[in-house]
């Protein structure tokens, strides 16, 4: 595969994991200095769980996880960051957005608690992007699955994250809204300097917008 | 109402509100622990704060004599050096009713902590939110239909303490007597069964609107519940 994408400077991630979750173990291990790094494999694989080490709210056995350079975790020198300090702009499968705040207020949380010199976009432009005007006033329990996502990305992207994680963000949406949202996710990997890390199950979707595939397969199968 | 009436009402509500406001802060603290934490002694703290509820009454009372008594391990401490005598007055009165309602408010308080769906407060932290502040802004918020709903039952309670009061802090007039103990005093005097009848039904009333203020609490979480799934 070959891509017009000029690949980072830095490695955006290098992973190293050995991980235990719930009875089920897995170890993962890459490095990848894509803009935007896919996560592929079958479900039940360990693919959110690894996003979920990352953002720091799962803690490996072991390993090393840095990214642009910055190492957030590392169980031989003894570094593990709270998810606060990593900042992860962590965009969940099913939004996760705060049921009794609304929109605005979801938005405001992450923005009020970023430091003002690593923001690198503004709320209206933010608004604009994702096209959620119109949003604003609502509870989120009363959200589309399309617009929840949408407002789940803005309220990641205004809390000024170092990287991005997007958990499945095409699932279950039907086919123009996931082309809408795909475009837009197009245009983050283009317009912002951000490390992204995306979860898929979905070829088109991975061959359409990453510089780098890790394919994740279960334990004692290739 | 007559004089002597409003003096028992008042006491009452006075007894119940601040045995409720104090509890209340330590409740949550001991719910939040016993449902977010795994420590080591978490089933003791869990069986000891459940205590008051097994326990008969009185026996709750007497013990509550021998720790904060004028003589007692705390009581002689806090009377020697802060000048706080808890037993014959009112706020023996509300400590009896306190510990009494505890049990009771930690277990609609954890409940509806243990309904708030720990993902959003990992989420809170993702965008930047220390564990407290992440606590002040999603699990607070969010299990305050818990909150209320303790506080109505725990208010009920010490509306209706009985055994626990008149062991820890006495039946004096004006002091300690709240309804409960007005209605037993009222029953030991022949020719006073009015008064018993008219103290009843101010208690019937007192208690049921606390029921159905609890329970329209309760519904109401529920109702929030359905939304944070």
């Amino acid at each position: 595969m070959s891509y017009e994408i000029a690949p980072l400077e830095t490695a955006s991630f290098e992973i190293d994991l050995d991980m235990s979750v719930d009875d089920h173990t897995f170890a993962l291990e890459f490095g990848s200095n894509a803009k935007l790094t896919a996560l592929v494999g079958p479900s039940g694989v360990g693919k959110t769980s690894t996003l979920n080490a990352i953002a720091g709210l799962l803690r490996p056995r072991s390993g090393r996880i840095a990214v642009a350079g910055r190492v957030l975790f590392d169980s031989a020198a003894g570094v593990d960051q709270p998810p606060e300090q990593r900042r992860a702009g962590y965009v969940f499968q099913d939004a996760r957005l705060f049921p009794h705040k609304r929109v605005a207020a979801n938005l405001d949380y992450g923005e009020k608690l970023a430091p003002d010199s690593a923001r690198f976009i503004t709320r209206s432009e933010v608004v604009e992007l994702l096209e959620i005007e119109h949003l604003l006033d609502r509870q989120p329990p009363t959200l589309s699955g399309g617009e929840a996502r949408r407002v789940a990305i803005a309220r990641a992207l205004l809390s000024a994250p170092r990287f991005l994680l997007l958990d499945e963000p095409l699932a279950s949406l039907d086919e123009s809204r996931a082309e809408t949202l795909l475009t837009l996710i197009e245009r983050l990997r283009d317009e912002l300097d951000l490390p992204m890390l995306l979860v898929s199950h979905s070829t088109a979707e991975v061959e359409r917008l990453a510089g780098r595939v890790v394919a994740m397969a279960p334990p004692g199968r290739s | 109402m007559t004089g002597a009436e409003w003096t028992i009402v008042a006491l009452s509500l006075k007894v119940s509100i601040v045995a409720v406001l104090v509890t209340m802060p330590i409740a949550y603290g001991l719910a939040w622990l016993i449902a977010r934490r795994r420590f080591p002694g978490r089933m003791l703290l869990d069986a000891l704060v459940h205590l008051p509820l097994v326990l008969p009454p009185v026996v709750t009372g007497w013990l509550l004599l021998i720790l904060l008594g004028r003589n007692g391990a705390i009581g002689k401490w806090l009377h020697d050096v802060l000048d706080i005598t808890l037993v014959f007055n009112w706020t023996g009165a509300a400590v009896a009713a306190g510990v009494m309602a505890l049990p009771l408010m930690v277990r609609a308080m954890r409940l509806s902590i243990e309904a708030v769906d720990r993902r959003l407060v990992g989420a809170a932290r993702t965008l930047g939110a220390s564990p407290f502040h992440a606590f002040l802004t999603i699990t607070l918020p969010l299990s305050l239909p818990g909150i209320a709903a303790g506080a109505m039952l725990g208010f009920a309670r010490s509306l209706g303490e009985f055994g626990a009061t008149i062991t820890f802090a006495a039946n004096i007039a004006g002091e300690t007597r709240t309804l409960p103990l007005a209605i037993y005093t009222g029953l030991q005097v022949p020719g006073s069964e009015g008064a018993v009848a008219r103290l009843a039904v101010i208690a019937i009333v007192l208690s049921l609107g606390a029921l159905l203020a609890s329970e329209w609490l309760v519904r109401r979480s529920q109702g929030a519940r359905a939304h944070v799934l």
